[in-house]
């Protein structure tokens, strides 16, 4: 199937429905419109509204009632409409998602998945374009994977649904439909903890992940056509983090750029650095840099683009580090 | 019958029993067994006995923290006595009545409020969610229980108990609208103590009883005297039985009294004074259901002694295991975060392990 990356969703989640009836699908809009961003299309109308159902307008009730089907052998996949909203649910995830099955020493667990569409440069109203996965990554007992292409983000939701721990799945919907790729009609996970590695290059290691990974490669691109061999590895998973494919590959080139959409300051670029620090500091030759947004509030979309990395802007920080 | 009879707006509280212990309400006496009673009565007992001995311990610097019910008896074991045995519960953290009728071991129950998480992994039977500190919170996870139960055509009811602080909470608002809109089987139980920690319930709702809130979620409210054991048990056993015959949820405000402070580390002396309490203290659940099994010669003085003592040799003796209990290893608070432990969880463990080794 040639597919986007929301019919890739749409598809998994149909996938999955199909052969385990404890999946619960529900959200604001989700079910007789399919979400507004369709990404529940067709589901209620094939498992009923017992499976695919609107939810209440309150992210709390979503999250707190999954937990509790989760905890009673159902398996809730629940949309956050917009990542910026999930404010209200974000005490649910924290106090109690994450911490069921620690507060019970393992009597009681979690198994959810909480979708949530992130991320800027939709030309969105306020509290549209937000990139909070360090505040999800942060808190212990999460998981927090973000796909970048139709193929793995049928392949990370496959394993986010079948994995016995929340997850908070962060959806890059910037590049929902921006372009189409084959997903096979089988059963495929990718594991959630792996970094992939885009490109093998020997100069300089980046990473990326979401909707930056084409915009990176892009500028990736420019510097590979005046002769450099550069590195790209998609993070995938924010948590837990690969760290091992970062070291192995910043001690094999000695530089590193992480290139990301969250603000910069105690961002997960800060992570990535430490990880750099302590895993080949004696391999690097040039500061280990980040590409990311200053710390300011996400603007409006006339001034959105102060905010977002641009293609230009990743090609010049890039050719710095690669020039040190 | 209860919920048809009862209207919130005109503010009369559902009582059967008065605090003389006399059946003002013959009519409304639920059905119980004499055996049934006097197990009503020991395991409220056993409860009170269970907090004196705790605050004991405290006061001897032999455990940390520890929110007592006492005053509140009647409430949690009258409810308690409603639920089947494969009926939830989702609790917040003062339903010590609720765990001994659900035969949670004390063991457990005094190991959590030790300071250890193994407490909470309780037999499956209990069907109690872990204590839940966050006010309110657990309301949501209750409609989430019971949306499962009925999903899996389980037949059980999910019950959610909070305090009357909680009832500002939003969580509170989202579970009850969510339970109604969905005809949910659940039922959620406010034991309105009268306190938020210092703050008096006038201060927090400008409704004249909590059973009125009922109404903005299309459900039935109903007010009961929470100190009278029949009346908690008759009322929640009508709303445990029309949640789960598909009537949906029912909101039901226990109005009683914290005789006790907050927690151990609160002083109400400096919120509220001594004649209040007395006051409260003469509206005894524990004290009227001994009137009433006196007058029905079911119990007596020496009964009543003998059954005390040999609880409280218990809970010393029940102390007395959790004070030898094994340490927290390293390992237990690592392995409950993920169901295994990833790569970075292990790398910090030896972390953790190599620098306890190496200041040896």
């Amino acid at each position: 199937m040639i597919l986007s990356l929301i019919e890739a969703i749409t598809h998994a989640l149909d996938f999955e429905m199909g052969r385990d009836d404890t999946i619960v699908v529900y959200g604001e809009d989700v079910g007789f419109e399919g979400g507004v961003f369709r990404a529940t299309k067709g589901l209620q109308a094939k498992y009923g509204p017992e499976r695919c159902f609107d939810s209440i307008l309150a992210e709390s009730s979503i999250v707190g009632s999954g937990i509790g089907m989760a905890i009673n052998g159902l398996k809730p996949v629940v949309e956050i409409q917009f990542s910026g909203f999930m404010f209200p649910g974000f005490n649910q995830i924290v106090t109690h998602a994450a911490r069921m099955r620690n507060r019970s020493r393992g009597l009681y667990t979690v198994p959810m998945v909480i979708r949530m569409p992130y991320g800027g440069g939709v030309r969105a109203l306020e509290h549209h374009s937000e990139s909070l996965e360090v505040l999800f990554a942060h808190t212990a007992g999460l998981k927090v994977v973000i796909p970048s292409t139709p193929y793995d983000a049928k392949g990370l939701l496959l394993a986010a649904i079948r994995d016995p721990d929340p997850v908070i799945f962060l959806e890059p919907k910037r590049i929902y439909r921006a372009f189409k790729q084959e997903v096979p009609e089988d059963d495929y996970i990718i594991p959630i903890g792996k970094a992939k590695i885009l490109k093998q290059g020997n100069d300089m290691t980046v990473v990326s992940w979401g909707a930056l990974v084409r915009d990176t490669q892009k500028a990736i691109d420019k510097l590979e056509g005046e002769g450099y061999s550069v590195e790209h590895i998609d993070l995938r998973t924010i948590s837990p983090i690969d760290k091992e494919t970062i070291i192995n590959s910043v001690q094999k080139t000695g530089r590193f750029v992480v290139v990301h959409e969250a603000a910069k300051s105690f961002g997960p670029g800060a992570e990535l650095m430490s990880i750099v620090n302590e895993g080949a500091f004696l391999h690097l030759e040039a500061p280990p840099t980040r590409v990311a947004p200053p710390d300011i509030i996400v603007p409006l979309p006339k001034g959105e683009h102060h905010y977002l990395p641009s293609v230009d802007h990743i090609y010049l920080e890039l050719k710095k580090v690669l020039t040190f | 019958m209860f919920l048809e009879l009862y209207d919130p707006l005109k503010d009369n509280m559902i009582q059967i029993m008065n605090p003389e212990g006399e059946i003002v309400k013959p009519e409304w006496m639920p059905e119980l067994s004499d055996e049934d009673i006097l197990q009503m009565y020991q395991t409220m007992v056993y409860g009170r006995i269970i907090d004196q001995k705790v605050l004991q311990f405290q006061r001897q610097g032999r455990i940390l923290t520890y929110a007592p019910n006492l005053g509140q008896e009647a409430a949690q074991v009258g409810s308690a006595f409603a639920m089947d045995p494969n009926d939830w519960v989702a609790s917040a953290f003062r339903e010590l009545g609720v765990w001994l009728h659900r035969k949670a071991p004390l063991y457990n129950i005094l190991l959590y409020w030790y300071g250890n998480e193994t407490g909470m992994k309780m037999p499956e039977s209990v069907r109690i969610l872990p204590v839940s500190v966050p006010i309110a919170s657990q309301l949501q996870h209750a409609t989430g229980l019971a949306y499962a139960a009925r999903y899996k055509g389980e037949n059980s009811v999910a019950i959610g108990y909070v305090g009357d602080g909680g009832t500002s909470q939003g969580d509170f608002h989202e579970a009850l609208n969510f339970a109604g809109v969905a005809d949910l089987p659940n039922v959620f139980i406010v034991q309105n103590n009268q306190f938020a920690i210092s703050t008096r319930r006038a201060v927090q709702t400008k409704v004249k009883n909590i059973a009125q809130k009922a109404l903005a979620y299309g459900i039935p409210g109903i007010q009961v005297d929470g100190n009278d054991i029949f009346a908690m048990y008759a009322v929640t056993k009508e709303a445990i039985e029309r949640a789960r015959n598909g009537g949906g949820p029912t909101l039901i405000e226990a109005y009683t009294y914290r005789l006790g402070a907050h927690t151990t580390a609160d002083d109400p002396t400096v919120y509220r004074d001594e004649e209040e309490v007395k006051a409260w203290e003469k509206k005894d659940p524990i004290d009227r259901l001994y009137k009433y099994l006196i007058n029905k010669n079911l119990w007596d003085e020496e009964k009543d002694k003998a059954y005390r003592q040999e609880r409280e040799t218990y809970v010393k003796d029940e102390f007395k295991k959790v004070e030898n209990s094994p340490e927290v290893t390293l390992e237990e608070v690592f392995d409950y975060i993920y169901k295994e432990r990833t790569p970075l969880l292990q790398e910090e463990y030896e972390t953790i392990k190599r620098r306890n080794e190496e200041v040896k």
